[in-house]
This record gives C-alpha cells, sequence and structure tokens, in this order.
C-alpha cells in the first residue's frame, strides 16, 4: 500500500492538487491539474472535455437555417454574436445583401449582447476574488438586458434570432423605449461599479502586476479580444475588418499596455463604455424597411471554403464552412476565443501564487462551453 | 520612508473601503432600489412578453377548427425532431381523396423554443405559448398531441 504522503507528489517533492469540476452544472466545468512548490504555482495543465457536445459534428447534419441555434449553446453569454457570425458565413456563401434595417438591429443586438456578458463577468470576476455584493449589482442590470431580449427575441440567454438574410422578427414596439430607459439607468450604474470595485485598493492589490501576459506572447499563443488587447495588440475585428455598419460608427479601440489583470479588466470597463455609445448612436437612427432579405425555402450554399469572423464579448469568433453544395454542410469549424484564452493559462499563471490563480482565471473570462463545444 | 508609506497605504484602504461601504449602505437604507421577485408567490402578477417561447400549442378557434393542412413543413424545419406528424386521407363530399392532418405529435423534452417551426408554418397553425412551469411527474407526459379531439381543418385554408 503506498504512502498517503506519496500520493500526489513529484520526485522533486511538488504538490499536484485537482481543481474542479464538482458538478456538471456548476459555474465552468474546468479541470486544472496544478503542480505546486508551497504555494508557487509550477505548472497548471487544464483538462478539457467534461461538457463536450460534438457541435461541429452536429452541424454537419444539421440545414443552414438549422445549425445557427446549435451556436448558442456554445458561448451562451454572447449567443447573439455567435448566430450573427454563423448568419454572415452562410449569407457570405449565398451572396445575399442584408437589409439595413436587420445590419443596425443586429449591430444594436449584438452590443446589448456584449454588455450583458461583460456585466456578468464583472459581477462573476469580483466574487471569484472575494466580493459578494458586486455580482447582485451586475445581475440587476443585466436583468434589464434579458428583459429586453425577451420582449423582442422571444428568449432571454438562447435568442436563435439572427437567420440567414436578416433577423427573425422585427423589432418590438417596445425596444427604443426600453434601451433608452437602460442607457440612462447604466451610464449612472457604472460609475458606481468603479466606486465599488475598480477604486477599491485591496481588489487593485489582487489584480495589478499579476498574471502578465506579453504583446509577443498573446500574440503567439493567439489570444484575442480583451485578453490580447490588455497586453497592447490590436485585434478589435469591428475596427480592423468591419463588418455590417461598424465602419461608420464612432468608437475606440480599448488598448492597455499592463498585460496583468487589471489592463484585462480596464479594458473589459472601458469596452462598457463603448458599446453604451455605439448603442447611443444606433437607437434613433433604425432605418425603417425590411428586416429580413427574401431567401429561398432551401438555403443551398455552392461548392467552396467560406471563412467569416466576428468579435464575441471574448475574442475572435471564426466560422469555417466548407460546402459540397448540398443542403447541410459538408464540414464546419468554429474558432472559439475561449480556447485559445485559455491555452495562455500555464505560461501567465507560472510563477504566481495558487490564490492569484483565482484572478488570472476571472480576468480571462472563460465559459466552458465554448471550450469545449 | 517605509513607515509613511505603510501608514498611508493603511488610510488610503481604509478610504476606499467606506467610499464601496457608502454605496452599500445606501441601498441598505432605500428599499425601493431592492428589485427582487417572489417568483412562486407572485403568479398572478407575472407577465411575459407575448413574443415568449415556452411551447408550442396549436391555435383552436370556437368551432374546434385548426388551421393544420398536414404538409409537415414544421416537422423538416425542427432541428431535433420535435414534431411529428402523422396524416390520414379524408374523404371529400366529391368523392376525392385528400391528404388531412390525423395527429401532430409534440415532444417537449426535445423542444429547444427556437422558433423554427413556427417561421416555417405556411398557414400559421402553430404558435409559440407563454406557458413554462413544464415541470411533470412521468417523462412521458412530455409528448403531447397538439390538436384536439373531433378538431378538423377550418374551410378555405390550403
Amino acid at each position: 500500500m503506498k504512502n498517503v504522503e506519496e500520493i500526489g507528489t513529484t520526485e522533486q517533492g511538488e504538490l499536484i492538487i485537482n481543481v474542479g469540476p464538482q458538478h456538471p452544472s456548476t459555474h465552468g466545468v474546468l479541470h486544472l491539474v496544478i503542480t505546486l512548490d508551497g504555494e508557487t504555482i509550477r505548472n497548471v495543465e487544464p483538462h478539457l472535455g467534461y461538457i463536450h457536445r460534438s457541435i461541429e459534428k452536429m452541424c454537419e447534419s444539421l440545414s443552414y437555417r438549422q445549425f445557427i441555434y446549435v451556436t448558442s449553446r456554445m458561448d451562451y453569454l454572447s449567443s447573439h454574436i455567435n448566430n450573427h457570425g454563423c448568419a454572415m458565413c452562410v449569407e457570405k456563401g449565398l451572396q445575399i445583401e442584408v437589409p439595413p434595417r436587420a445590419k443596425v438591429i443586429r449591430v444594436l443586438m449584438d452590443e446589448l449582447t456584449r454588455l450583458a456578458s461583460h456585466q456578468l463577468w464583472w459581477g462573476a470576476l469580483a466574487m471569484d476574488v472575494g466580493a459578494l455584493t458586486p455580482f447582485f449589482h451586475a445581475f440587476r442590470e443585466r436583468e434589464m438586458i434579458n428583459s429586453i431580449m425577451e420582449e423582442t427575441c422571444g428568449a432571454r440567454l438562447t435568442m436563435n434570432y439572427m437567420v440567414p438574410g436578416g433577423v427573425m422578427i422585427d423589432l418590438h414596439p417596445n425596444f427604443q423605449p426600453g434601451v433608452k430607459e437602460f442607457i440612462t439607468h447604466f451610464k449612472s450604474k457604472i460609475d458606481e461599479y468603479d466606486e465599488l470595485v475598480t477604486d477599491n485598493v485591496i481588489f487593485q492589490n489582487r489584480m495589478k502586476g499579476v498574471g502578465t501576459l506579453s504583446k509577443e506572447d498573446a500574440i503567439s499563443y493567439g489570444c484575442t479580444g480583451p485578453t490580447a488587447r490588455g497586453s497592447g495588440v490590436r485585434c478589435d475585428v469591428r475596427k480592423l475588418f468591419p463588418y455590417e455598419v461598424y465602419a461608420g460608427l464612432r468608437f475606440d479601440e480599448i488598448i492597455e499596455t499592463g498585460g496583468d489583470c487589471f489592463a484585462r479588466y480596464m479594458v473589459r470597463m472601458k469596452e462598457m463604455r463603448q458599446s453604451l455609445s455605439i448603442i447611443e448612436q444606433l437607437i434613433d437612427n433604425i432605418p425603417e424597411g425590411d428586416f429580413q432579405a427574401k431567401t429561398k425555402a432551401v438555403l443551398k450554399l455552392p461548392k467552396g471554403e467560406f471563412y467569416t469572423k466576428i468579435e464575441t464579448a471574448r475574442g475572435e469568433f471564426g466560422v469555417y464552412i466548407i460546402s459540397e453544395g448540398g443542403m447541410t454542410p459538408y464540414r464546419i469549424k468554429f474558432r472559439s476565443p475561449g480556447f485559445s484564452n485559455l491555452s495562455a493559462l500555464n505560461h501567465m499563471a507560472r510563477g504566481y501564487k495558487i490564490g492569484d490563480l483565482v484572478a488570472i482565471m476571472g480576468s480571462l473570462d472563460l465559459v466552458i462551453p465554448d471550450i469545449d463545444r | 520612508m517605509f513607515l509613511k508609506k505603510y501608514i498611508s497605504d493603511i488610510f488610503n484602504a481604509v478610504g476606499s473601503l467606506l467610499k464601496g461601504m457608502r454605496l452599500t449602505g445606501f441601498y441598505f437604507t432605500h428599499h425601493k432600489e431592492i428589485i427582487t421577485q417572489q417568483y412562486p408567490d407572485n403568479r398572478e402578477q407575472l407577465n411575459l412578453p407575448e413574443r415568449f417561447r415556452g411551447e408550442v400549442v396549436m391555435l383552436h378557434d370556437e368551432n374546434n377548427e385548426h388551421a393544420c393542412t398536414g404538409c409537415t413543413a414544421c416537422e423538416l424545419a425542427c432541428p431535433n425532431a420535435t414534431i411529428k406528424i402523422i396524416t390520414k386521407f379524408d374523404v371529400t363530399p366529391e368523392g376525392k381523396k385528400k391528404k388531412a392532418l390525423d395527429t401532430f405529435v409534440y415532444h417537449l423534452e426535445l423542444c429547444t423554443m427556437c422558433n423554427l417551426c413556427v417561421e416555417a408554418c405556411p398557414t400559421d397553425a402553430i404558435k409559440m405559448a407563454q406557458t413554462f412551469e413544464h415541470s411533470v411527474y412521468d417523462r412521458s407526459q412530455l409528448t403531447k398531441k397538439l390538436n384536439r379531439p373531433g378538431s378538423k381543418i377550418r374551410e378555405g385554408v390550403e
């Protein structure tokens, strides 16, 4: 019989511990095998596959209208943006011209989703580092967005609102007043967020100088989104490869050069204000017209390969479709931002204390179904 | 120098804590800002939006007539094989055979409320209802027959 002390130790006397998952329905079922020297992290190895549903393979048996709804189940916090990316890829293949009204509705919904996602991240991050109250503050504001979504799209989280050629149903008459009320409400609350968490000295000490990722490493690990922008990499798809109406909008690409957890935190906080400004620019300028282009009953993409990318709340989301000319795709590949961002975790966490790992993971804003698919 | 920084750190920490606590105190004393809903008790006041997708229902009018022709467009549109349409052949007064709906089987346990069937329906025979409390004691109760007993297709719907 093995001595109890020998189990879970390496030959150098380093301790190996397993973190998560406790239950399949908990906040992210990520299994981390951590090698510790005292309290210092030597190695972090993420084990994936606990929530793998083979979504890419599933999509191969679904038609081009049907496969879009499955992508809501990947990054469920930016499900609108995932659906948008898939719809754009199908439109690219079929060369459908989306009506201007649908374009504006799509961008409005994307930005509302981004706000809701960042609000949840803010609450969850503060809870991870030990502050419980911000979570309830964040959910209070997120509830307003969910109500707006519920009214117009019919669902709160997995909306399935984007269809090839536009959006499924026209905006609800209460949409514009609801969004305007939300903007005025949230503008005062986002200052409260700063007061409550950003300015807190304990929080800053937990975040500053922790989990540094240099610009070169961010690029080589393929990080995108706020994770890379916190390290000073220009990678906002909305700015660099504008889609829909983003080219005509005034907004800044947020770049922080710190590369630590606090820089990533600040990128997301500033992005929330940018999203608010985008919504403000568009909410009074929704053009009249059709909300959906006329499409055939059965969509058949021509033979070939199609790729589109889109900026979700976590980074660059890519859809790659290979078509053989039939009703269903031959192969679909999703490039999810969470997977690449997670791969940098080992590099970021090495050398820091185990308590910092929670803050580093929180600042990465991981959504595990997005990583496993 | 070290002592000076040590003391100023303490004052800064206390200051930032007080700043946050001022906000917490505000919510503690202002009960109108609290938005908790007492869910099972407020069922009567609970107003779900009309577009909310709870389950698929078939619309019947006062004469127990529906608009479903049995064309299976919804069955083909469904990504999860939630809908199964069983058709029969009716004999019209002229003596011709006509395809008609026999049973509209709906598996609620497979449904993801994606609304694609409602979009696909050419005669607006089905819609999404606002009911959301679907828990039952046995799984077989989740398989539903949507057309009511004795119902027939409305005149003029093709």
